[in-house]
């Protein structure tokens, strides 16, 4: 694809606003699912062994990975605008990536 | 206050508690894998946090933390995306700043009188 | 295509237009610039753009090229026409005048909005101003000091394309290089122009500006060095 905006970086910036966004609209569901503990314990069981489906722990990898990539993603932003500047931002950009690979891996298999 | 000076301030709250955040979502991750190890269960996580003061503190910096992390960024999208002007886009950075507080407390709070 | 010619398709019109498709003879070296000109002075003499120097010094030929803004003189056909065609537009994120020609006007206005001009502080009694190579402020202005105002960078953010009155990147990384460069008088002026909603806080780092500057500057890292110094500002009550 040809545009000025296919390199590693410019991926990396729409990574981390669509992860954003995407556990801004995910927080209040979260919040509200363990609220239920205090008064309805019974429906959060309900809903902690829907979880257990695999496609519902396929989509909550999905949501480790969304929030270890905007983790790491923000930490790299930091580092661009609050240390020195270094010429390995595409590295960076790959472990971040490769972070939060892991993290999701590590979510999925530990949840099987 | 200066317009400049507020959107810098607010530039630098973002980033200020981004730092608390990677440190809270490192916490947070670590915990989600220990205990989805075996399903996770109401009363696994009542045992966990209720009573917990280290919990309850923790909890409320993360709460606290994307309260002010988090309307920024929104700010961000909708003012490349839309035509929303200045005083508009504060107001849905106040809304979404006490919404998250809000959910977040009545959680955090709630979770831990369960251990009392 | 045979292999000695080239198809170039180049944007006709303003903001409305069309290509026009055109077989350019291949030669050895060529640049993109070199194409728009034999397009011009053969083909369709009808045809506008803006060039000078022909050598990468003066920054008036930037323009698309094959989707990345490019300086043209500086740019051979080789590296940029991979798949044997080569699409020419004018520059992005600024009004095109005529084919491929834009109005640079909206990019040296918000040169001046940012204060991004040396302010003199020495009379002709002062002797002149000792400064270290090796001094780290004038390191980070030399850094940043070889622009030659193409719009390249301008035209490479999508900053600039969402916010209207975004500064953009050239304009900051001057705004940067007089920051550094402790003979200037203008400091606490120029700091309030580059915060607040069109200022360096604005930049998202994509760094299309750094992947494509033809003079190889840095502005994402300059945009950073500000973003620290209106925080600064910001904390003390300066702006």
């Amino acid at each position: 694809m040809k545009t000025h905006r296919n390199h590693a970086n410019y991926w990396a910036f729409v990574l981390h606003r669509v992860s954003g966004l995407a556990l801004l609209l995910f927080l209040p569901a979260h919040f509200y699912v363990l609220a239920l503990a205090v008064e309805q314990a019974a429906t959060l069981d309900m809903f902690l062994s829907w979880t257990e489906a695999p496609l519902v722990k396929l989509l909550e990898t999905g949501l480790v990975i969304l929030l270890a990539a905007h983790m790491t993603g923000g930490l790299r932003i930091l580092a661009i605008e609050f240390l020195a500047w270094r010429n390995w931002q595409k590295s960076v950009v790959a472990i971040t990536g490769g972070l939060s690979l892991a993290a999701g891996l590590l979510f999925f298999l530990n949840a099987g | 206050m200066t317009p400049e000076r507020a959107e810098t301030l607010e530039w630098l709250m973002q980033r200020v508690s981004a730092m608390v955040l990677a440190v809270c979502v490192i916490v947070h991750l670590t915990v989600i894998v220990i205990a989805v190890q075996g399903g996770v269960t109401s009363k696994e996580i009542v045992a966990r946090v209720g009573g917990s003061v280290p919990w309850l503190m923790f909890y409320s910096v993360f709460v606290i933390a994307v309260a002010l992390h988090a309307p920024t960024g929104l700010r961000n999208i909708l003012r490349e995306y839309t035509s929303l002007g200045r005083r508009q886009t504060h107001w849905i950075m106040a809304a979404v700043c006490i919404l998250i507080l809000v959910m977040g407390f009545r959680a955090v709070i709630g979770l831990y009188g369960l251990g009392a | 295509m045979s292999n000695n010619t080239l198809t170039v398709e180049i944007w006709r019109g303003r903001e409305e237009g069309k290509f026009d498709t055109f077989e350019v003879p291949r030669m050895a070296s060529q640049t993109v610039l070199d194409i728009v000109t034999y397009v011009q002075r053969n083909l369709d003499p009808g045809l506008s753009y803006r060039f000078a120097c022909w050598v990468g010094v003066c920054g008036s030929c930037a323009m698309t090229v094959n989707g990345k803004p490019r300086w043209t003189c500086r740019t051979h056909v080789d590296k940029v026409a991979d798949e044997g065609v080569l699409r020419i537009q004018p520059l992005k994120n600024l009004p095109v005048i005529r084919d491929l020609a834009v109005d640079m006007t909206e990019f040296f206005e918000k040169w001046t909005k940012a204060k991004a001009h040396f302010v003199p502080t020495a009379t002709r009694h002062d002797d002149f101003a000792q400064v270290s190579p090796s001094d780290p402020k004038r390191k980070e202005a030399t850094a940043g000091i070889e622009c030659i105002n193409c719009g390249v960078c301008y035209s490479a953010c999508d900053t600039v394309a969402w916010l209207g009155d975004y500064l953009g990147p050239a304009a900051l990384n001057r705004a940067w290089t007089l920051h550094n460069d402790v003979r200037d008088g203008g400091q606490s002026d120029r700091i309030k122009a580059i915060a607040g909603t069109g200022g360096c806080q604005a930049c998202h780092s994509h760094q299309s500006c750094f992947e494509l500057c033809p003079k190889h500057l840095n502005p994402t890292a300059s945009i950073a060095g500000l973003k620290r110094a209106t925080a600064k500002a910001a904390l003390k009550g300066e702006i």
